[in-house]
Parts: C-alpha cells; sequence; structure tokens
C-alpha cells in the first residue's frame, strides 16, 4: 500500500485515502463544439501512458477531498513530486537512479 | 475522562462499551453545518460563528461549546452544543451576506462517538490505519479518514479521548467494529 | 513405550508438566515447551506424513517454518481445524490432536503409495505430457483423479467459528526476527529512543541463542543473557515484542503484514481471544534479521524419515532435550555439523560416523570428534540410505578424483545433514531488493535496499556470534538514527563460541547407484527429484522461470527457501551456465502459509461491509417486509400479506397505488445540497437540462452524461432558492455523482462560486404516490398549501409537518401517479412516517417496496440508470431528447453527442416489447433476433432491459434496446430461449396514461 503526500493536508497518507483520477494537464477544451471530430477524440481518449515520469491526478477523496497532482515514475511506482491542481509541472523529467535508503515508511 | 462541554455521552443506557480503561458511548445530537467557502468567508464565518475557522490543516479549535474543524482548505465543519442549528443558520446567512459560500445544515446527517480510556488509541487502531501516537496525532487534531470500510471524522479531544463522527447509517458498523475489536484487545 | 529419545537432563522444556496429545489417535505424552515434532521424536516417531505426488513416507526435515514434509491437520472440533501445519511450528498443548495427511486408509499401509511404483508417470511436466487428450476428459477423468491423488490436508467442512483480530500499528523500526541479531538490533535501536517492534515465528524469541549451548555472551550462558536482554526490552514502554508473528509479506513503502498466532498453542483459549492477529505494520525502518536455514544433501533417498538437518537435530537435542535417533551418522560439507553431533554426543546420543566430503576439513573440528570418541571419514559421501519408513541403515562412498566407490554401510537410524547454510534472503527480496551472488559463499545475498531496509545478522552472510551480534546491534543503531535522526551508538556485546560454519556443496552428489533406479529429492514437499531438473533442461527449459514451472520445484508452501539454491545448482550444471546466469525466481509472499481469517480479520459477516439501514427501516420489518441489497443500503423489496409470494404483493400494491395511494420509503436517493451565487451556471454545465431559468419553489429532471456523451445517472433537482438547490441521484449514484460534480468543479471551472455538501443522510424521503396522495397528507402539513394551483406537479415548498417538524415537500412522481415525497430529518422520520400510514391505512392504501416502484415505473417507460442503460447509452437513444436544452453553449458530454457514431443509425433505442401470446413473461437480458431461429453468428438486434407482469396492462411488458427501434414500431422480432423462440411485439415504451393526465389531479 503506497504512502502518499497530500499537497492540501501536507501529511503523507495510506493510498487506501485516495482515488486515482488518470492523466494530468488535458485541460477541458473552452469551446468544445469548435472542435473538430478528431480532436475532441484526441481529448476524450488519447492520453501518452509513459514508462518514466508521469504527472497524474489524484483526489484525497476520503481526506481533504481536493484533486491534485503528482509525478511518479511508472517504472518503480515511486512518487517524485505532488503539487496543487492549478500549479505547473515541476521539472523532473528523469527519475533519480535508485539510491539506497531512498524511501522511508513515511 | 474527558470533560467535553461540546460532545456529552448520551447516557449510560447509551454506552456502546464500557471495559476497564475502555469506554465508547454515543453522543447527544448537535448542530452542526458544513462551512464551505474562500478564506475570507471563513474568517467572517468564525466572527459570526464564536470559533474562528483554523486555517491550519487538519486543525480544530474549540471554544467551549462550539468547535470549527479543518477538514480541506475550503471546508470546515462547525459543532455547536448551544443553540438551534436554525438559529445559527439566521444569524451567519445575516452576517455573511455579501461574502459568497455554503453553509448546509448537517446536524442530522452526522452522528458521533466517544472512545475514550487507556486503550482508545489501540482500539481505534483495530480499524484506523493512521498513526495514533501522540507525536503524531496530539490533542487537538481533527482529520477525515477511513476506519475499516466506513468515512469517519476523528478528533482528538484528549490524551484518552477521540470523537468520531460519521453518517448515521455508518454508526451501526463501526459500533459494531469497536466491539469486535474490543474483545481480547 | 514414552519418551525413549528424550534425554536425562536439559533443554528448555518443562520435565515436570507431562502434556497429553494424540497423533492419529494415538496417545503420547511430551513435555511443555515441545513442539508436536519434539514431542514426536522423543517417542521415537519420525514417520508422518505422506508426500504430495508420490506418497512417499516422509519425516521430519527441519526444526523451523520451512518443514517440508511434517505437515498436520490439527483438530479443536468437529469440522473444523486447520490443515498443512508443520509440526515444527506447532506447540504441545494438552489435548493437542494432530494427524497425518495424505494417506489412506493409514500412514503405515498407504494405498496412494503406488504412484511411488507408478513415478516415470509423474516426471516433471507430467501434467502437460499426459494429461493433454482428449479434452472431454480433463472434467470427469484427468481433474478428479488428480485431486484425488494428490494434494495436502483437507479443508474444514465447518465455517470458522474463530475470531481473528486486526491491528494497525506504526514504528521507527520494525526488526524480523528475534535470534541474536535481532535481539542486539532492538536493543541499539529502543537504546536510542526509537519505537521498536520486534517480531518472530517461534514461540520464544532467541533464535540460536536457545540451543547455542556452549557459548557466552557478556560473560553468561548465551541463555542467560537471553532472559535478561529480553527483561530489558519488555520493561521498556517504547518495545513490542511478538513472539510467534511471523514477518509474511513485505509490501510498498516499509508496509509490513505480521500474522500472529494467538491461542493456537493454548489448550483451553479464553474465548475473548482472537486465534490469530493480523498486524498492518508502517515502518520507518527495517531490520531484517530473518537468520539463514541450513540446505539439505541431494542424495538418493535422501527423503526417508530418519533423515534430518543436522542443525535440527542439534536443536531438539539442546532446546528440546530429545534425541533423534538411536544411533546416528552425519553427513556433511560444512563445519557447523560437527558441533552437532558433539552436542548430541555430549547429550547422551550414538554418533555412528561422521562422513565428511571435504578432503580436509577443519583439522581442530576431526580432532575434537575423535577425541570424543566420534569416527570421522573425509572424502566420504553418503549414497543413499537403507529402510522406507525409517532409516534403517546409511551407504557411503568414497569420493576419488570425481568418482564414487562403495565405502559400506553404517548401521544408523537417523542421518544428520548439511549441504551449507542459505541465508534467508525472502523479506529483502520481497522489498523489491536485488539480490547478489556470492561465489565464495555460494549463495545470493542482499544487495542494495530499495526500500528503507537493511539485513543484519546471518541472513546478510554474516557468520559466527559475535560477528551476528555485532552486526545486529549496528543494524538496529542505524536504523533508529535514520528513524529518529537521533544519532546512538551500538551496544557493544561480547560473546564466545558459536562459531562460524565453514564450508558448503550445492546441487545433487555423485554416487555409484543406477541412477535410474534411485532418486534424490530436491523439493520435498512437490516431490520434484534432481533427474526432474535435469530432464527439464534437457526438454527446452532453460529459464529458471521455466524450470520452476515446468517441474513445480521451489512452489511449495516455504517458497523454495529450502530447494532453490540446489535446484539452480543443478539446473547450472545440466546448462553448463554459471549460478548467476541462470537466475532466481522471485520469493513472493507469503514467508509461509497465513490463514485466510488472518487475512479476512473482522471483515465476515455482519460486519463484513457497512449495512446502511434507513429511519423506515425497522417498521418496514416489522410489517414483515423483504428486503433488498441495494448498492450497501438494505431497501424495502415488497410487503407480503397473508402468505403472498413476492408475484403477488406486487401485483397487489402495484393495483393499491394506481387506485388509492402507497407509501414507499425514498431514503436511500443521493442528495447533494449546491449552494453559491453560481449554483444554477454549475447545474447547467453538469447537466443536459436548462437550469439557468427555473423559478425557485421548482423542480426539474435532470440527466447527467459523462464527457462520451453517455447517460451516467439521472434525478428530481429542486431550486431552492436563487443560489440554492437541492439535487437528488440514484441511490447507488450518489457518491460518483458528487465526485463527478467535485472533479469539474476543482480542475475545470475553480472560478465558480458554488459549494457542494452531501445530504443524503440529512433527510429522510418519505414518497406518497397515488390520486389519494394528498388526502393521504394533508392531515399532517403545518404550512403549506397542496392545492395543485399553489403546488402543480414539479413543484416543492419548505415548510412544516406535525407541529413544527421541517420538511421539503415535493410534488413529483416516479409512478405516473400524483405523488408527493416528503424530505423530513431521519431522527423524526419514523413518526411522520407512522402519521402518515395511519391515513394511507384509513384511505385503502399500502406500503410499497422496490420492486412495485420498478414495476410502476416501468409501466410508464421511466428509464433506470443501470438497467435500461449501461454506459453506451446517449439521452437520444432512450428518447430523452426533450431533457437536453437546445439553446445550451456547453455541457458535459454535449460536444459528444454530435460524434459521428453516436449520431448513425442503427443505434439500439428504448422500446416497449409485448409478448405474442401475451401471458410469457420475458428474461431480462435475453437477446433479441429478426429470425425465430437465426444463422449461426448473426447479430442480435438488441436485448429486454426490464421485464415485469403488469397489473394495469393485465399482461407482461418489456423494456428493451433494438437497433432502429423506434422505426420498428408494430414489427414482430422473436427471443430465443432454449425452450424455443418467443415472439413479440414492437411497441412504445409507455403502457399506462401515454398523456400523463394522472399527474396533476
Amino acid at each position: 500500500m503506497l504512502l502518499i503526500q497530500c499537497p492540501y493536508c501536507a501529511v503523507e497518507r495510506p493510498e487506501l485515502e485516495f482515488r486515482y483520477g488518470g492523466e494530468a494537464h488535458i485541460a477541458r477544451p473552452e469551446s468544445p463544439s469548435e472542435l473538430t471530430d478528431e480532436q475532441w477524440a484526441d481529448f476524450l481518449y488519447m492520453r501518452s501512458n509513459p514508462k518514466g515520469v508521469m504527472a497524474e491526478r489524484w483526489r484525497h477523496v476520503h481526506g481533504c477531498g481536493r484533486f491534485f497532482n503528482a509525478l511518479r515514475d511508472t517504472v518503480s511506482d515511486r512518487f517524485l513530486a505532488v503539487y496543487k491542481a492549478g500549479e505547473p509541472r515541476p521539472d523532473i523529467e528523469a527519475p533519480e537512479p535508485t539510491a539506497p535508503n531512498k524511501e522511508t515508511g513515511r | 475522562m474527558s470533560e467535553a462541554p461540546l460532545y456529552s455521552a448520551a447516557g449510560d443506557t447509551e454506552a456502546v462499551l464500557a471495559a476497564p480503561g475502555l469506554r465508547v458511548s454515543r453522543t447527544r445530537p448537535l448542530a452542526r453545518f458544513a462551512f464551505r467557502g474562500d478564506p475570507a468567508a471563513a474568517g467572517k464565518a468564525g466572527a459570526a460563528f464564536g470559533a474562528s475557522l483554523p486555517m491550519t490543516p487538519l486543525a480544530a479549535n474549540r471554544v467551549s461549546a462550539r468547535a470549527a474543524l479543518w477538514l480541506g482548505p475550503d471546508e470546515w465543519l462547525l459543532l455547536a452544543a448551544d443553540e438551534t442549528a436554525a438559529a445559527i443558520a439566521v444569524g451567519m446567512a445575516t452576517a455573511l451576506a455579501d461574502a459568497p459560500h455554503a453553509l448546509v445544515d448537517v446536524s442530522e446527517r452526522n452522528v458521533a462517538l466517544l472512545v475514550e480510556g487507556e486503550g482508545a488509541e489501540r482500539l481505534l487502531n483495530t480499524q484506523v490505519f493512521l498513526d495514533l501516537d501522540p507525536a503524531a496525532f496530539p490533542v487537538g487534531m481533527a482529520t477525515r479518514t477511513l476506519f475499516a470500510k466506513a468515512e469517519i471524522i476523528l478528533w482528538r479531544l484528549g490524551d484518552e479521548a477521540f470523537a468520531v463522527e460519521c453518517w448515521r447509517s455508518f454508526a451501526p458498523y463501526i459500533e459494531g467494529l469497536l466491539v469486535e475489536g474490543a474483545r481480547g484487545l | 513405550m514414552t519418551q525413549i529419545r528424550r534425554t536425562r537432563s536439559g533443554g528448555r522444556i518443562d520435565r515436570s508438566q507431562p502434556v497429553r496429545f494424540t497423533f492419529d489417535g494415538r496417545e503420547l505424552t511430551g513435555f511443555a515447551g515441545d513442539t508436536l515434532a519434539s514431542a514426536l521424536l522423543a517417542n521415537d516417531e519420525h514417520l508422518v506424513g505422506r508426500s504430495f505426488k508420490y506418497h512417499r513416507p516422509r519425516g521430519i526435515l527441519t526444526a523451523g517454518s520451512e518443514e517440508p514434509n511434517a505437515l498436520v491437520g490439527v483438530t479443536r472440533s468437529p469440522g473444523s481445524g486447520t490443515p498443512n501445519l508443520r509440526a515444527t511450528q506447532v506447540e504441545l498443548h494438552e489435548g493437542l490432536s494432530a494427524r497425518s495427511q495424505n494417506r489412506f486408509p493409514s500412514l503405515g499401509f498407504d494405498i496412494g503409495a503406488v504412484n511411488d511404483l507408478m513415478s516415470p508417470l509423474f516426471v516433471a511436466g507430467f501434467y502437460y505430457k499426459t494429461f493433454m487428450w482428449p479434452k472431454s476428459f480433463w472434467n470427469r477423468v484427468y481433474e478428479p483423479f488428480i485431486r484425488a491423488a494428490a494434494g495436502l490436508g483437507t479443508a474444514p467442512t465447518a465455517p470458522d467459528r474463530d475470531r481473528y483480530a486486526n491491528r494497525y500499528v506504526h514504528c521507527d523500526v520494525l526488526i524480523a526476527g528475534a535470534g541474536p541479531a535481532g535481539i542486539a538490533a532492538a536493543l541499539s535501536a529502543a537504546e536510542a529512543g526509537a519505537r521498536v517492534i520486534l517480531a518472530d515465528e517461534q514461540a520464544e524469541m532467541g533464535g540460536a541463542l536457545l540451543h547455542e549451548t556452549g557459548a557466552t555472551v557478556e560473560g553468561q550462558p548465551a541463555d542467560r543473557w537471553l532472559e535478561a536482554a529480553l527483561a530489558e526490552l519488555a520493561a521498556n514502554p517504547r518495545v513490542t515484542l511478538l513472539p510467534r508473528t511471523t514477518a509474511f509479506g513485505y509490501f510498498n513503502h516499509n508496509y509490513i503484514a505480521l500474522g500472529e498466532r494467538v491461542t493456537d498453542h493454548l489448550a483451553v483459549p479464553d474465548p475473548d481471544l482472537p486465534r490469530e492477529r493480523l498486524w498492518q505494520v508502517r515502518a520507518r525502518q527495517v531490520v531484517i534479521a530473518a537468520g539463514s536455514i541450513e540446505r539439505p544433501l541431494v542424495f538418493p533417498e535422501n527423503d526417508r524419515p530418519g533423515v534430518m538437518l543436522a542443525e535440527a537435530g542439534r536443536i531438539y537435542a539442546n532446546r528440546y532435550g530429545v534425541l533423534p535417533g538411536r544411533s546416528i551418522a552425519v553427513a556433511t560439507a560444512c563445519d557447523t555439523a560437527y558441533r552437532a553431533a558433539l552436542d548430541i554426543h555430549a547429550a547422551g546420543g550414538s554418533i555412528a560416523v561422521i562422513a565428511d566430503l571435504r578432503e580436509r576439513p577443519d583439522e581442530a573440528l576431526v580432532a575434537e570428534a575423535r577425541a570424543a570418541g566420534i569416527r570421522v571419514e573425509t572424502s566420504c559421501v553418503v549414497t543413499g540410505v537403507l529402510g522406507r519408513k525409517r532409516v534403517r541403515g546409511v551407504l557411503l562412498g568414497r569420493l576419488r578424483a570425481g568418482s564414487v566407490t562403495a565405502a559400506g554401510t553404517v548401521n544408523a537410524d537417523c542421518l544428520l545433514m548439511s549441504g551449507g547454510w542459505t541465508p534467508n534472503v525472502s523479506l529483502h527480496s520481497q522489498s523489491r531488493g536485488k539480490l547478489v551472488w556470492d561465489e565464495e559463499r555460494g549463495a545470493y545475498l542482499p544487495g542494495d535496499a530499495v526500500q528503507a531496509e537493511r539485513s543484519a545478522g546471518s541472513c546478510a552472510g554474516v557468520d559466527g556470534l559475535a560477528a551476528v551480534l555485532a552486526d545486529g546491534a549496528r543494524a538496529g543503531a542505524e536504523a533508529a538514527r535514520e528513524a529518529t535522526g537521533k544519532a546512538h551508538a551500538p551496544r557493544e556485546i561480547l560473546a564466545e563460541g558459536g562459531e562460524a560454519g565453514i564450508g558448503w556443496v550445492l546441487g545433487a552428489l555423485p554416487h555409484d547407484r543406477d541412477a535410474a533406479r534411485v532418486r534424490a529429492f530436491v523439493d520435498y514437499q512437490n516431490d520434484v527429484t534432481a533427474k526432474d531438473v535435469k530432464l527439464a533442461v534437457r526438454e527446452g527449459m532453460h529459464s529458471i522461470e521455466h524450470i520452476k514451472r515446468y517441474t513445480t520445484t521451489g512452489m511449495a508452501t516455504d517458497q523454495g527457501r529450502l530447494s532453490n539454491m540446489n535446484a539452480l545448482s543443478i539446473a547450472s550444471t545440466a546448462l553448463d551456465r554459471p549460478v548467476p546466469e541462470v537466475g532466481l525466481t522471485t520469493f513472493r509472499q507469503p514467508y509461509t502459509p497465513v490463514s485466510f481469517g488472518t487475512l479476512a480479520t473482522t471483515s465476515r459477516g455482519d460486519l463484513f461491509d457497512p449495512v446502511r439501514k434507513t429511519p423506515i427501516h425497522d417498521w418496514a420489518a416489522g410489517q414483515g417486509a423483504a428486503f433488498e441489497d441495494v448498492g450497501l443500503w438494505k431497501r424495502a423489496w415488497y410487503f407480503p400479506r397473508g402468505g403472498e409470494d413476492m408475484h403477488r404483493a406486487v401485483e397487489r400494491e402495484c393495483r393499491t397505488v394506481r387506485e388509492s395511494v402507497g407509501l414507499f420509503d425514498a431514503s436511500t436517493l443521493g442528495k447533494i445540497e449546491v449552494v453559491g451565487p453560481d449554483a444554477a451556471e454549475f447545474l447547467n454545465r453538469i447537466y443536459t437540462n436548462p437550469w439557468l431559468k427555473l423559478g425557485p419553489g421548482r423542480l426539474r429532471y435532470g440527466l447527467m452524461l459523462n464527457e462520451a456523451g453517455f447517460i451516467m445517472d439521472d434525478g428530481v433537482v429542486g431550486r431552492l432558492a436563487e443560489d440554492r438547490f437541492h439535487v437528488t441521484t440514484t441511490t447507488g449514484g450518489a457518491p460518483r455523482v458528487l465526485a463527478h460534480m467535485e472533479d469539474y468543479l476543482q480542475t475545470e471551472w475553480p472560478d465558480l462560486k458554488v459549494w457542494l455538501t452531501s445530504t443524503t443522510e440529512q433527510w429522510a424521503v418519505i414518497a406518497v404516490q397515488g390520486p389519494k396522495a394528498r388526502e393521504a397528507i394533508a392531515p399532517i402539513i403545518d404550512d403549506i398549501d397542496l392545492a395543485t394551483e399553489a403546488l402543480p406537479h414539479m413543484s416543492m415548498r419548505e415548510g412544516h409537518v406535525m407541529g413544527g417538524i421541517p420538511c421539503r415537500l415535493f410534488r413529483m412522481s416516479f409512478t405516473g401517479e400524483a405523488g408527493y415525497e416528503l424530505n423530513v430529518p431521519p431522527s423524526r422520520a419514523r413518526e411522520v412516517w407512522e402519521a402518515v400510514w395511519a391515513n394511507v391505512e384509513k384511505l385503502g392504501g399500502c406500503a410499497y417496496g422496490t420492486e412495485t416502484m420498478h414495476v410502476l415505473r416501468a409501466e410508464k417507460g421511466y428509464i433506470i440508470v443501470g438497467q435500461e442503460t449501461d454506459g453506451t447509452v446517449t439521452p437520444d437513444d432512450v428518447g430523452m431528447s426533450w431533457a437536453i436544452g437546445k439553446k445550451k453553449r456547453d455541457f458535459v458530454g454535449m460536444r459528444s453527442l454530435a460524434r459521428p457514431d453516436l449520431v448513425a443509425e442503427g443505434r439500439k433505442q428504448l422500446v416497449g416489447l409485448l409478448t405474442r401470446d401475451g401471458t410469457t413473461l420475458l428474461e431480462e437480458g435475453a437477446q433479441i433476433t429478426r429470425e425465430a431461429v437465426p444463422a449461426l453468428k448473426t447479430p442480435a438486434l438488441g436485448h429486454v432491459t426490464s421485464s415485469y407482469v403488469s397489473p394495469a396492462a393485465g399482461r407482461p411488458i418489456a423494456l428493451a434496446m433494438i437497433a432502429d427501434g423506434r422505426a420498428r414500431m408494430g414489427e414482430t422480432l422473436h427471443v430465443p430461449m432454449p425452450e424455443g423462440a418467443i415472439t413479440v411485439e414492437v411497441v412504445p415504451p409507455v403502457f399506462v396514461d401515454p398523456e400523463g393526465a394522472r399527474l396533476n389531479v
């Protein structure tokens, strides 16, 4: 069971308090009706699914209730950063090399 | 045992559990509100309510028979034992007339259990996965979290006293697990 | 014949407390402090089980949790009990009743042993080879045969009456294993002020300290020092000691699962105690002090009862006061077996020979053994044993330049063996730490940690008591420092004795026997031999993962701790590749088997899930209502009277509602209060319907889509004020809808000044439906004008009932009849309900349940989200284009409704169906076709979504989703069923009052 830092509560809590919300930074278009079918399908369905650093949405549903974003390395399942909704994606492009004793229990 | 002017046990016959060093009791009804709004509105709300709404995450502010619990950056739970919800709502609506916010009566939605005694921490930890050591969960801390499969608000009232707020239909489940957990604790 | 193998003195058993127990019904006696294994050995019982595949007689191989052979079933009462317990871990208590397994009719004479003679049939991969065809044989012949013939214990037949507890706990330092390294780590970490949990799978903490009788620690005998150390730890309130507790799973972020066996060792357990307790630990730092386990030698007949690991023999002698045999031979490639031989000799045992594989073992050890009068042979290999149900003799061979010549037979009833030591790296591996091959030791050792853990002591490849204690102390201090940020020097602990174990061998030993006739076992529990591993390689399995699955080696309950290294070495030789290139299979959780009860803990029976009940529930139960589960809620399903079945009750309830009035508990409906100056704008974006012009006091049916354009929920929404709405959702959809709304509000439109609060349980809902609904509620209304002009259909008022109980009164219908829904506080709902009920009864009305509600709405063609819809249905598909605000610029899902596939012809549309015969009730989910007997692979036109007997229509009716359904009105279609096709006619989906006249009475 992962521990996830909530940027609003400023504490780490077990995964069970959170809900996954899919890829982050996919803003709903301002005027959907002006989009072509292809553009709209792209917004609806196309996701990057990277091997490596992934920006994704989480909601602290059984805590403060807020949606926030996180950078997670999909290879190691390690969280690299969490940040509030609306904040820019932190500039962490590559995961840090796995170092001993990096992951503490809290 | 804690002397809470806010929560009061609903009487001996209502005790869910009474064992050496451990007591779980239902509490008398309170006026309860979900308050949602930005910090400016929350500031005014605190002045009108009589207990300021904490801006620090996971903090609770109790002033005699009233309390405001931080639940999220735009969400607080307000509790009052000394006046009806209707009367409080009228007063706050007036004070907050020009500050957009949502004040919703949830007096009937929630019920609370008091979990008290030397074994309270251990008993809660049969179903609550948070670290309840006073260093990690000090007196005055309040948070939404899970009790087994039920969502609760857990508020530490004293060294050996916690309030568990939950939606009313979840209370029998939580009580049942507390009784079960207390056996052979 | 009682306890003939018991030593005269010594051991940690309490000789003043005899304990009676039964094994296969025979009464035996041991002492308090015995395990079942040590007590059986004390009675010279070596034959304790039959093997999994060949039903070979098996004995006790180890003294620990890695035991592969001595699996027993322990029963406390008929029908209950636990199979597959390791006798080495079962603590003796008065009246313990244990049985051997996998034998019929008895352990001594087992018919299944014929498998052993048929062993050529059961070679590696036999499942794949033998049971290939014909396909039909699998279910009827092969599987029943395999199930009956193979297998371990028998599952209990009665429900588990025991209780299982759960505990979440946090600590600075979790130490897995309380041997010398773990104890030293705990002392150091506790001294540094850390919150420490020390867990050990054995009944007594101390590990090797419990049998290192010759060693001294801090100048005291090892067991004395241990006693003091444990007392010191027990006195520290920040230390939790958990004996009988196995760290069985190491998961992400230092989340470790421990299984504590609380009562199995007690003759008469306190009924308040759980049988087992699951500890879910979140540790800042972990010290793995899991020790190492001795490796069996792979030689022919190495599985005979009486063959045992050398250190196990030493443990039985030193700790339990039991000699493992009358005349004991020792075969070894490792120094530690000499200590076993010497200790057993000192305890009064007779050592027939020490056969050492090595040409030049440690001279001092050899001299010490010979000085004790023990015969020592070097360059000497054991090539087999005599005896079937018990070792009768040991065959020796002389090793010379790689070949073996027979070197005689030794008369012995027990053979102790040692192939060296395998560090116990399971937990490190589970934590995703890599393993590193150590060529010099012939062992895998823990590599770099991925999580906050370190291994200490012999599981990290540290040998010798003094070094292990020092390593444990270092690890404990380091873990405490990392966890708390406070540095504290490791405890210095001086020790003598408990020397390092030098020497090892891996893989199958050479012998002079007929290779076609003998078998040397690698994985005892799964009956995998050295030949099986070689055969797997010959048949093309070159990856260790394939070899594992083909042979099942390493898949036993010890997760391969005992067998992996030998299997790997044999595979390495067969493949002619070095061991690290062959690879190593993953060590999986659980470390040892865990009961289902421990994993389920309290999630069973009434406490499995929250059972949500409405304030009306007890009233309905008192009226004899049947209930159905809707999500977590219990809802009244129907109210049978005087022996009615569901069909009759529902028919009566339906008629009553349409003729007079019915009372329905709708409290479970989801409710959300939407408040703020932008509330209407928000709802306008979330729902398909227009909201800006809905006046306060009005209701509107709202339809909610997901962004892909498909219906996700619906419900009636009331406007309480300019800035306040009362939203209702489906019972099951409430959390999903609130999350959906919060998502858009927080992440797409954070500028909107509107907030959401769940009020599902703030309001109980009493629905009163039928032509006499107004009469039924009028007497209790305080201050609301019920006249249709004042309160028309789809409007609402806030007011009071029964002299001051607050009420949000909705005039609305989900039945097609005029109706009201009274939203009242749950604490007052029962009294309001009973007051209305009194009026309903006077008017000849009834209470009705969800089944009648379903029939009434189906008669009107009202959809149920999740029944008519399935996540691929648009508003137009169910004929609800009217619910879409035509002038709206945007709402969630709007753009998708214009996607080509959502406007294409041929989409399934909601229609009604009537069976041609007017009597047959269709089955929900049944497929609908054009032909009565369609050609194979003809796609269905659609399916039945709802089907009921309609009292109003006087016949069965159905709703269905059919391709181009609205263009098929009047068409005849077919519903093929096993008994033959049912002919149906397509009709409009409204069967009662299509004009809606009844709503406005």
